[in-house]
Protein backbone atom coordinates (compact mmCIF):
# COMPACT_ATOMS: atom_id res chain seq x y z
CA UNK A 1 0.00 0.00 0.00
CA UNK A 2 2.63 2.33 1.05
CA UNK A 3 4.32 1.64 -2.31
CA UNK A 4 1.20 2.42 -4.44
CA UNK A 5 0.85 5.92 -2.55
CA UNK A 6 4.78 6.44 -3.03
CA UNK A 7 4.11 5.89 -7.42
CA UNK A 8 1.45 7.95 -7.00
CA UNK A 9 3.18 10.65 -4.92
CA UNK A 10 5.99 10.45 -7.75
CA UNK A 11 3.44 10.17 -10.36
CA UNK A 12 1.57 13.00 -9.46
CA UNK A 13 5.41 14.69 -8.93
CA UNK A 14 6.12 14.49 -12.74
CA UNK A 15 3.24 14.68 -14.29
CA UNK A 16 3.77 18.61 -15.04
CA UNK A 17 1.46 18.76 -17.85
CA UNK A 18 -0.86 15.89 -19.13
CA UNK A 19 -1.66 18.28 -22.11
CA UNK A 20 -0.75 17.63 -25.37
CA UNK A 21 2.21 19.15 -27.43
CA UNK A 22 4.74 18.72 -30.00
CA UNK A 23 8.11 18.55 -29.63
CA UNK A 24 10.43 20.72 -31.84
CA UNK A 25 14.04 20.27 -32.34
CA UNK A 26 14.46 24.12 -33.20
CA UNK A 27 17.60 26.08 -34.44
CA UNK A 28 18.83 28.29 -31.17
CA UNK A 29 18.60 31.35 -33.35
CA UNK A 30 14.61 31.56 -33.27
CA UNK A 31 14.17 30.53 -29.72
CA UNK A 32 16.86 33.16 -28.19
CA UNK A 33 15.06 35.87 -30.31
CA UNK A 34 11.63 35.25 -27.95
CA UNK A 35 10.01 34.41 -30.86
CA UNK A 36 8.00 31.13 -29.74
CA UNK A 37 6.92 32.46 -26.31
CA UNK A 38 5.11 35.47 -28.49
CA UNK A 39 3.63 32.81 -30.76
CA UNK A 40 3.32 29.92 -28.26
CA UNK A 41 0.12 32.29 -26.32
CA UNK A 42 -1.35 33.57 -29.83
CA UNK A 43 -1.30 29.67 -30.86
CA UNK A 44 -3.34 28.72 -27.39
CA UNK A 45 -5.74 30.68 -28.83
CA UNK A 46 -5.93 28.34 -31.81
CA UNK A 47 -5.53 24.94 -30.59
CA UNK A 48 -4.57 23.30 -27.18
CA UNK A 49 -1.45 21.88 -28.09
CA UNK A 50 1.43 23.45 -26.55
CA UNK A 51 5.15 24.18 -28.13
CA UNK A 52 7.93 22.14 -26.58
CA UNK A 53 11.03 23.80 -27.82
CA UNK A 54 14.39 22.08 -27.96
CA UNK A 55 16.65 24.45 -28.97
CA UNK A 56 20.09 23.24 -30.35
CA UNK A 57 22.49 24.08 -33.80
CA UNK A 58 21.22 23.05 -36.46
CA UNK A 59 23.08 20.02 -37.36
CA UNK A 60 22.10 18.22 -33.33
CA UNK A 61 18.41 19.32 -34.10
CA UNK A 62 18.70 17.15 -37.06
CA UNK A 63 20.17 14.06 -35.83
CA UNK A 64 17.92 14.49 -32.59
CA UNK A 65 14.60 14.73 -35.34
CA UNK A 66 16.20 11.56 -37.17
CA UNK A 67 16.46 9.77 -33.76
CA UNK A 68 12.50 11.12 -33.61
CA UNK A 69 13.40 12.73 -30.40
CA UNK A 70 11.19 15.65 -32.36
CA UNK A 71 7.64 15.95 -34.12
CA UNK A 72 8.85 18.96 -35.97
CA UNK A 73 12.23 20.31 -37.22
CA UNK A 74 12.85 23.64 -37.76
CA UNK A 75 15.86 24.77 -38.95
CA UNK A 76 18.17 27.16 -41.14
CA UNK A 77 20.21 24.76 -43.31
CA UNK A 78 18.41 24.26 -47.08
CA UNK A 79 21.28 20.94 -48.25
CA UNK A 80 21.09 19.30 -45.15
CA UNK A 81 17.04 20.06 -44.59
CA UNK A 82 16.52 18.80 -48.39
CA UNK A 83 18.70 15.50 -47.58
CA UNK A 84 16.77 15.27 -44.54
CA UNK A 85 13.49 14.89 -46.37
CA UNK A 86 15.17 12.95 -49.42
CA UNK A 87 16.27 10.09 -47.03
CA UNK A 88 13.00 9.62 -45.46
CA UNK A 89 13.16 11.31 -42.33
CA UNK A 90 10.78 14.06 -42.46
CA UNK A 91 7.32 14.06 -44.83
CA UNK A 92 8.52 17.72 -46.41
CA UNK A 93 9.87 21.23 -46.24
CA UNK A 94 8.63 24.18 -45.85
CA UNK A 95 10.01 27.32 -45.94
CA UNK A 96 8.50 29.89 -43.03
CA UNK A 97 10.40 33.01 -42.73
CA UNK A 98 13.73 34.65 -43.73
CA UNK A 99 16.44 36.71 -43.04
CA UNK A 100 19.53 37.46 -43.42
CA UNK A 101 22.76 36.53 -42.14
CA UNK A 102 25.48 39.62 -41.44
CA UNK A 103 29.31 39.45 -40.94
CA UNK A 104 29.88 41.17 -37.40
CA UNK A 105 33.11 43.38 -36.16
CA UNK A 106 34.72 45.96 -34.45
CA UNK A 107 33.45 49.06 -34.65
CA UNK A 108 36.70 50.75 -36.26
CA UNK A 109 36.88 48.02 -38.45
CA UNK A 110 40.26 46.77 -38.27
CA UNK A 111 40.98 44.68 -40.87
CA UNK A 112 39.74 47.69 -43.57
CA UNK A 113 37.04 46.27 -45.31
CA UNK A 114 34.82 49.12 -45.86
CA UNK A 115 32.46 47.24 -48.49
CA UNK A 116 29.46 47.50 -46.51
CA UNK A 117 27.93 44.79 -49.05
CA UNK A 118 30.17 42.39 -50.32
CA UNK A 119 30.59 39.55 -48.05
CA UNK A 120 32.73 37.39 -50.73
CA UNK A 121 35.94 40.62 -50.66
CA UNK A 122 35.02 41.04 -46.63
CA UNK A 123 36.09 37.36 -46.23
CA UNK A 124 39.49 37.73 -48.22
CA UNK A 125 40.03 40.82 -46.57
CA UNK A 126 40.01 38.89 -43.62
CA UNK A 127 41.99 36.01 -44.41
CA UNK A 128 44.83 38.50 -46.41
CA UNK A 129 44.72 40.47 -42.56
CA UNK A 130 44.98 37.67 -40.95
CA UNK A 131 42.80 39.81 -38.66
CA UNK A 132 40.68 37.20 -35.70
CA UNK A 133 37.87 35.46 -36.40
CA UNK A 134 35.57 33.53 -34.74
CA UNK A 135 33.81 30.53 -36.40
CA UNK A 136 30.63 28.84 -34.63
CA UNK A 137 32.54 25.07 -35.31
CA UNK A 138 29.73 23.55 -34.53
CA UNK A 139 27.99 22.31 -37.18
CA UNK A 140 24.81 24.57 -36.80
CA UNK A 141 23.31 25.98 -39.83
CA UNK A 142 25.70 29.41 -39.34
CA UNK A 143 28.67 27.11 -39.35
CA UNK A 144 28.13 25.59 -42.45
CA UNK A 145 26.84 28.65 -44.03
CA UNK A 146 30.19 30.50 -43.57
CA UNK A 147 31.84 27.68 -44.70
CA UNK A 148 30.17 27.53 -47.58
CA UNK A 149 30.98 31.32 -48.39
CA UNK A 150 34.97 30.11 -47.54
CA UNK A 151 34.38 27.36 -50.17
CA UNK A 152 32.98 29.64 -52.31
CA UNK A 153 35.98 32.25 -52.25
CA UNK A 154 38.41 29.42 -52.55
CA UNK A 155 39.91 29.83 -49.25
CA UNK A 156 40.96 26.41 -47.69
CA UNK A 157 41.34 27.30 -43.58
CA UNK A 158 43.79 24.79 -41.91
CA UNK A 159 42.35 25.36 -38.66
CA UNK A 160 45.54 23.76 -37.05
CA UNK A 161 47.71 26.65 -38.29
CA UNK A 162 45.65 29.76 -38.27
CA UNK A 163 46.49 31.40 -35.38
CA UNK A 164 43.80 34.03 -36.12
CA UNK A 165 40.77 31.60 -36.85
CA UNK A 166 39.16 30.56 -33.92
CA UNK A 167 36.60 28.07 -33.21
CA UNK A 168 34.37 28.44 -30.55
CA UNK A 169 32.45 24.98 -30.83
CA UNK A 170 29.74 26.70 -29.27
CA UNK A 171 25.88 28.60 -30.08
CA UNK A 172 25.78 31.75 -31.38
CA UNK A 173 25.61 33.86 -28.42
CA UNK A 174 28.16 32.42 -26.92
CA UNK A 175 30.17 33.02 -29.67
CA UNK A 176 29.30 36.37 -30.20
CA UNK A 177 30.74 36.82 -26.55
CA UNK A 178 33.89 35.13 -27.50
CA UNK A 179 34.16 37.98 -30.75
CA UNK A 180 32.98 40.86 -28.47
CA UNK A 181 35.96 39.93 -26.16
CA UNK A 182 38.63 39.12 -28.55
CA UNK A 183 37.86 41.70 -30.90
CA UNK A 184 37.15 39.42 -33.88
CA UNK A 185 35.18 39.80 -36.82
CA UNK A 186 32.27 36.68 -37.07
CA UNK A 187 29.31 35.68 -39.41
CA UNK A 188 26.01 35.58 -37.07
CA UNK A 189 22.24 35.68 -38.19
CA UNK A 190 20.38 39.02 -37.61
CA UNK A 191 18.18 38.14 -35.02
CA UNK A 192 20.37 36.26 -32.17
CA UNK A 193 22.50 39.60 -32.96
CA UNK A 194 19.67 41.78 -33.07
CA UNK A 195 18.68 40.08 -29.53
CA UNK A 196 22.07 39.77 -28.28
CA UNK A 197 22.54 42.12 -25.20
CA UNK A 198 26.39 42.52 -24.50
CA UNK A 199 27.06 44.07 -27.88
CA UNK A 200 29.95 46.54 -26.83
CA UNK A 201 31.88 47.78 -29.51
CA UNK A 202 30.79 45.89 -31.80
CA UNK A 203 28.58 46.47 -35.17
CA UNK A 204 27.53 44.83 -38.30
CA UNK A 205 30.52 45.25 -40.68
CA UNK A 206 28.46 43.37 -43.80
CA UNK A 207 24.90 43.49 -44.70
CA UNK A 208 22.32 43.25 -47.28
CA UNK A 209 23.90 40.93 -49.64
CA UNK A 210 21.89 38.33 -51.49
CA UNK A 211 24.68 35.89 -50.76
CA UNK A 212 23.72 36.00 -47.10
CA UNK A 213 19.83 35.13 -47.23
CA UNK A 214 19.18 33.15 -44.32
CA UNK A 215 15.80 30.79 -44.77
CA UNK A 216 14.20 28.78 -42.16
CA UNK A 217 12.58 25.62 -43.24
CA UNK A 218 10.04 23.55 -41.20
CA UNK A 219 10.00 20.09 -41.79
CA UNK A 220 7.24 17.24 -40.23
CA UNK A 221 8.52 14.06 -38.86
CA UNK A 222 7.82 10.84 -41.38
CA UNK A 223 5.73 8.64 -39.15
CA UNK A 224 6.97 5.70 -41.76
CA UNK A 225 10.21 6.35 -39.76
CA UNK A 226 9.11 7.88 -36.27
CA UNK A 227 5.72 5.77 -35.71
CA UNK A 228 4.86 7.58 -32.46
CA UNK A 229 5.37 11.15 -34.15
CA UNK A 230 1.90 13.01 -33.86
CA UNK A 231 2.15 14.48 -37.58
CA UNK A 232 -1.54 15.53 -37.15
CA UNK A 233 -1.06 18.01 -34.64
CA UNK A 234 2.88 18.92 -36.47
CA UNK A 235 1.15 19.94 -39.62
CA UNK A 236 -1.40 21.48 -37.83
CA UNK A 237 0.90 24.02 -36.59
CA UNK A 238 2.77 23.97 -40.42
CA UNK A 239 -0.99 25.63 -41.33
CA UNK A 240 -1.56 28.06 -38.81
CA UNK A 241 2.12 29.26 -39.54
CA UNK A 242 1.51 29.67 -43.30
CA UNK A 243 -1.99 31.15 -42.79
CA UNK A 244 -2.72 34.48 -43.14
CA UNK A 245 -2.59 35.07 -39.11
CA UNK A 246 0.86 33.16 -38.99
CA UNK A 247 2.03 35.75 -41.80
CA UNK A 248 1.06 38.56 -40.24
CA UNK A 249 2.25 37.21 -36.70
CA UNK A 250 6.02 36.74 -38.13
CA UNK A 251 6.00 40.22 -39.90
CA UNK A 252 4.75 42.02 -36.57
CA UNK A 253 7.58 40.10 -34.30
CA UNK A 254 9.77 42.98 -32.96
CA UNK A 255 12.99 42.43 -31.24
CA UNK A 256 14.11 45.66 -29.61
CA UNK A 257 11.74 47.72 -31.95
CA UNK A 258 12.78 45.42 -35.51
CA UNK A 259 11.95 43.04 -37.48
CA UNK A 260 13.57 40.05 -37.41
CA UNK A 261 11.64 37.37 -39.34
CA UNK A 262 10.03 37.80 -42.70
CA UNK A 263 7.11 35.47 -44.02
CA UNK A 264 8.27 33.39 -46.87
CA UNK A 265 6.20 33.31 -49.73
CA UNK A 266 4.32 30.01 -50.33
CA UNK A 267 7.39 27.62 -51.97
CA UNK A 268 8.13 23.98 -50.95
CA UNK B 1 35.27 47.79 -13.29
CA UNK B 2 32.21 49.58 -13.89
CA UNK B 3 30.84 47.48 -16.30
CA UNK B 4 30.90 44.64 -13.62
CA UNK B 5 29.34 46.90 -10.31
CA UNK B 6 26.98 48.22 -13.54
CA UNK B 7 25.73 44.14 -13.58
CA UNK B 8 26.31 43.90 -10.24
CA UNK B 9 23.33 46.42 -9.47
CA UNK B 10 21.54 45.88 -12.07
CA UNK B 11 21.29 42.02 -10.93
CA UNK B 12 20.09 43.14 -7.69
CA UNK B 13 17.35 45.14 -8.98
CA UNK B 14 16.01 42.21 -10.66
CA UNK B 15 16.18 39.50 -7.84
CA UNK B 16 13.58 41.84 -6.08
CA UNK B 17 11.44 42.40 -9.14
CA UNK B 18 11.22 38.08 -8.57
CA UNK B 19 8.63 37.75 -11.41
CA UNK B 20 6.82 34.53 -11.91
CA UNK B 21 8.74 33.18 -14.59
CA UNK B 22 11.72 33.60 -12.27
CA UNK B 23 10.15 32.28 -9.39
CA UNK B 24 8.86 28.82 -11.54
CA UNK B 25 12.71 28.31 -12.44
CA UNK B 26 13.88 28.38 -9.09
CA UNK B 27 11.18 26.25 -8.12
CA UNK B 28 11.92 23.54 -10.79
CA UNK B 29 15.65 23.52 -9.85
CA UNK B 30 14.57 22.98 -6.08
CA UNK B 31 11.75 20.21 -7.05
CA UNK B 32 14.59 17.87 -9.50
CA UNK B 33 16.95 18.46 -6.94
CA UNK B 34 15.22 17.33 -4.37
CA UNK B 35 13.39 14.81 -5.43
CA UNK B 36 16.56 13.21 -6.42
CA UNK B 37 18.56 14.10 -3.48
CA UNK B 38 15.53 12.44 -1.28
CA UNK B 39 15.77 9.27 -3.83
CA UNK B 40 19.50 8.98 -3.81
CA UNK B 41 19.31 9.20 -0.26
CA UNK B 42 16.57 6.27 -0.05
CA UNK B 43 19.22 4.29 -1.94
CA UNK B 44 22.49 5.27 -0.91
CA UNK B 45 21.95 5.34 2.81
CA UNK B 46 20.91 1.72 3.27
CA UNK B 47 23.77 0.65 0.57
CA UNK B 48 26.52 2.65 2.77
CA UNK B 49 25.40 1.32 6.00
CA UNK B 50 25.04 -2.16 4.68
CA UNK B 51 28.50 -1.93 3.48
CA UNK B 52 30.23 -0.59 6.31
CA UNK B 53 28.63 -3.16 8.70
CA UNK B 54 28.67 -6.42 6.58
CA UNK B 55 31.88 -7.52 5.51
CA UNK B 56 31.23 -8.94 1.64
CA UNK B 57 33.31 -10.68 -1.40
CA UNK B 58 34.36 -7.57 -3.76
CA UNK B 59 33.92 -4.78 -0.57
CA UNK B 60 37.15 -2.72 -1.16
CA UNK B 61 36.28 -3.04 -5.10
CA UNK B 62 32.58 -1.65 -4.40
CA UNK B 63 34.30 1.25 -2.45
CA UNK B 64 36.87 1.79 -4.78
CA UNK B 65 34.42 2.13 -8.02
CA UNK B 66 31.74 4.54 -6.04
CA UNK B 67 34.72 6.67 -4.90
CA UNK B 68 35.91 7.35 -8.22
CA UNK B 69 31.98 7.59 -9.51
CA UNK B 70 32.02 10.89 -7.51
CA UNK B 71 34.08 12.57 -10.39
CA UNK B 72 31.43 11.07 -13.47
CA UNK B 73 31.44 14.02 -15.99
CA UNK B 74 27.88 14.95 -16.11
CA UNK B 75 27.76 15.58 -19.68
CA UNK B 76 28.92 12.00 -20.43
CA UNK B 77 25.83 11.21 -17.97
CA UNK B 78 23.79 13.26 -19.91
CA UNK B 79 24.65 11.81 -23.39
CA UNK B 80 24.33 8.35 -22.33
CA UNK B 81 20.84 9.11 -20.81
CA UNK B 82 20.19 10.74 -24.11
CA UNK B 83 21.25 7.46 -26.24
CA UNK B 84 19.18 4.99 -23.74
CA UNK B 85 16.19 7.57 -23.37
CA UNK B 86 15.73 9.08 -27.14
CA UNK B 87 12.87 7.54 -29.02
CA UNK B 88 14.81 5.47 -30.82
CA UNK B 89 16.80 4.14 -28.13
CA UNK B 90 16.56 1.00 -25.69
CA UNK B 91 14.67 2.90 -23.07
CA UNK B 92 12.92 5.04 -25.59
CA UNK B 93 8.98 3.88 -24.89
CA UNK B 94 8.91 5.58 -21.19
CA UNK B 95 9.13 8.70 -23.47
CA UNK B 96 10.71 10.47 -20.24
CA UNK B 97 13.15 12.62 -22.69
CA UNK B 98 12.88 16.17 -22.62
CA UNK B 99 11.07 15.84 -18.88
CA UNK B 100 11.60 16.77 -15.48
CA UNK B 101 11.89 12.76 -15.06
CA UNK B 102 14.71 12.26 -16.41
CA UNK B 103 16.83 15.15 -14.91
CA UNK B 104 16.00 13.88 -11.61
CA UNK B 105 17.09 10.33 -12.94
CA UNK B 106 20.33 12.12 -14.55
CA UNK B 107 21.04 14.01 -10.95
CA UNK B 108 20.09 11.02 -8.95
CA UNK B 109 23.16 9.11 -11.17
CA UNK B 110 25.54 11.99 -10.73
CA UNK B 111 24.93 12.51 -6.07
CA UNK B 112 24.40 8.59 -5.26
CA UNK B 113 28.10 7.73 -5.49
CA UNK B 114 28.76 11.22 -3.28
CA UNK B 115 26.14 9.86 -0.92
CA UNK B 116 27.41 6.20 -0.43
CA UNK B 117 30.81 7.28 -0.50
CA UNK B 118 30.76 10.12 1.99
CA UNK B 119 28.00 8.48 4.47
CA UNK B 120 30.40 4.95 4.28
CA UNK B 121 32.94 6.86 5.98
CA UNK B 122 31.27 7.95 8.47
CA UNK B 123 29.26 4.98 9.32
CA UNK B 124 32.48 2.81 9.06
CA UNK B 125 33.75 4.58 11.81
CA UNK B 126 30.96 4.92 14.09
CA UNK B 127 30.21 0.80 13.48
CA UNK B 128 34.14 0.69 14.37
CA UNK B 129 33.22 1.99 17.34
CA UNK B 130 29.82 0.08 18.06
CA UNK B 131 30.87 -2.91 16.82
CA UNK B 132 32.00 -4.84 20.03
CA UNK B 133 28.99 -3.21 22.51
CA UNK B 134 26.30 -4.30 19.36
CA UNK B 135 27.92 -8.05 19.10
CA UNK B 136 28.26 -8.67 23.06
CA UNK B 137 23.99 -7.41 22.91
CA UNK B 138 23.47 -10.10 20.24
CA UNK B 139 21.80 -7.11 17.90
CA UNK B 140 20.57 -8.26 14.79
CA UNK B 141 21.80 -7.22 11.40
CA UNK B 142 19.22 -5.18 10.91
CA UNK B 143 18.83 -3.44 14.02
CA UNK B 144 22.71 -2.46 13.60
CA UNK B 145 22.58 -1.17 10.47
CA UNK B 146 19.34 1.44 11.63
CA UNK B 147 20.73 1.68 15.16
CA UNK B 148 24.41 3.21 13.04
CA UNK B 149 22.26 5.22 10.61
CA UNK B 150 20.07 6.98 13.83
CA UNK B 151 23.37 7.31 15.57
CA UNK B 152 25.24 9.04 12.66
CA UNK B 153 21.85 11.61 11.96
CA UNK B 154 23.42 14.49 11.99
CA UNK B 155 26.79 14.14 10.88
CA UNK B 156 25.34 12.72 7.55
CA UNK B 157 23.58 16.00 6.94
CA UNK B 158 26.80 16.73 5.83
CA UNK B 159 26.49 14.21 3.23
CA UNK B 160 22.99 15.42 2.01
CA UNK B 161 24.90 18.76 1.52
CA UNK B 162 27.11 17.85 -0.45
CA UNK B 163 24.78 15.57 -2.81
CA UNK B 164 22.33 18.57 -2.97
CA UNK B 165 25.33 21.10 -3.81
CA UNK B 166 26.17 18.54 -6.86
CA UNK B 167 22.69 18.34 -7.89
CA UNK B 168 21.95 22.28 -7.35
CA UNK B 169 24.96 23.33 -9.18
CA UNK B 170 24.68 20.58 -12.38
CA UNK B 171 24.44 22.06 -15.75
CA UNK B 172 26.04 19.80 -18.48
CA UNK B 173 23.92 16.58 -17.67
CA UNK B 174 20.27 18.34 -17.56
CA UNK B 175 20.96 20.77 -20.68
CA UNK B 176 20.65 17.42 -22.92
CA UNK B 177 18.02 15.36 -21.42
CA UNK B 178 15.82 17.61 -20.23
CA UNK B 179 16.12 19.93 -23.63
CA UNK B 180 16.32 23.47 -21.33
CA UNK B 181 12.55 23.87 -22.59
CA UNK B 182 11.20 27.04 -21.34
CA UNK B 183 7.80 26.64 -18.23
CA UNK B 184 9.19 22.76 -18.55
CA UNK B 185 12.79 22.03 -17.86
CA UNK B 186 14.82 25.01 -17.45
CA UNK B 187 16.28 25.01 -14.13
CA UNK B 188 18.45 28.23 -12.69
CA UNK B 189 22.09 26.62 -13.90
CA UNK B 190 20.37 26.02 -17.63
CA UNK B 191 19.04 29.77 -17.58
CA UNK B 192 22.22 30.87 -16.43
CA UNK B 193 23.87 29.00 -19.05
CA UNK B 194 21.63 30.31 -21.79
CA UNK B 195 21.20 33.92 -20.88
CA UNK B 196 25.08 34.19 -20.58
CA UNK B 197 24.99 32.79 -23.85
CA UNK B 198 22.60 35.24 -25.18
CA UNK B 199 24.68 38.35 -23.36
CA UNK B 200 22.64 39.30 -20.78
CA UNK B 201 24.91 38.82 -18.15
CA UNK B 202 21.96 41.08 -15.72
CA UNK B 203 19.99 38.21 -15.62
CA UNK B 204 22.54 35.85 -15.34
CA UNK B 205 24.16 37.15 -12.54
CA UNK B 206 20.74 37.44 -10.78
CA UNK B 207 20.07 34.00 -11.35
CA UNK B 208 23.19 33.11 -9.58
CA UNK B 209 23.18 34.98 -7.01
CA UNK B 210 20.15 33.74 -6.08
CA UNK B 211 21.92 30.03 -6.66
CA UNK B 212 24.12 31.05 -3.86
CA UNK B 213 21.88 32.46 -1.15
CA UNK B 214 19.61 29.60 -1.98
CA UNK B 215 22.77 27.47 -0.97
CA UNK B 216 23.61 29.26 1.86
CA UNK B 217 20.32 29.26 3.43
CA UNK B 218 20.40 25.35 3.30
CA UNK B 219 23.64 25.29 4.80
CA UNK B 220 22.40 27.92 7.48
CA UNK B 221 19.81 25.42 8.45
CA UNK B 222 21.63 22.57 8.43
CA UNK B 223 24.63 24.40 10.93
CA UNK B 224 22.09 25.40 13.02
CA UNK B 225 20.08 21.93 13.49
CA UNK B 226 23.98 20.46 13.66
CA UNK B 227 24.90 22.91 16.26
CA UNK B 228 21.61 22.61 18.74
CA UNK B 229 21.82 18.58 18.29
CA UNK B 230 25.14 18.24 19.32
CA UNK B 231 24.73 16.99 22.56
CA UNK B 232 22.42 14.56 21.12
CA UNK B 233 24.14 12.30 18.75
CA UNK B 234 27.40 10.97 18.18
CA UNK B 235 29.96 13.63 16.56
Amino acid sequence: MKKIIFLKFCFFFFSLTAQEFITIQSTTSIRDSGFYNYIQDKYQEESSTKLKVVAVGTGQAIENAKKCDADLLFVHHEPSEIKFVKNGYGLYRNVIMHNDFILVGPKNDPAGIKIKKNIKEALKIIYNSKHSFVSRGDKSGTHLKEQELWALVGIKIERKKSDWYFESGSGMGSSLNLAVNIGAYILSDRSTWISFGNKKNHTIIVENEPLLVNNYGIIPINPKNCPTTKSLEAEKFIYWLKSKEGKSLINNFRVNGQQVFFSSQDVN
Amino acid sequence: MSDFSEILTNSIRLIFSFNTELSDIVFLSLKVSLSALLISCLIGLPIAAYSSVKAFFGKKFFILLVNSLMGLPPVFVGLVLYIVFSKSGPLGFFEILYTPTVMVLAQIILILPIIISISFETLESIYFEYEEMLKSLRVNFRDSILIILWDARYCLLTTVLAGLGRAMSEVGAIIIVGGNIAYYTRVMTTTIALETSKGNLELALALGTILILISISLNFIVFMVKHFTKNLSYD
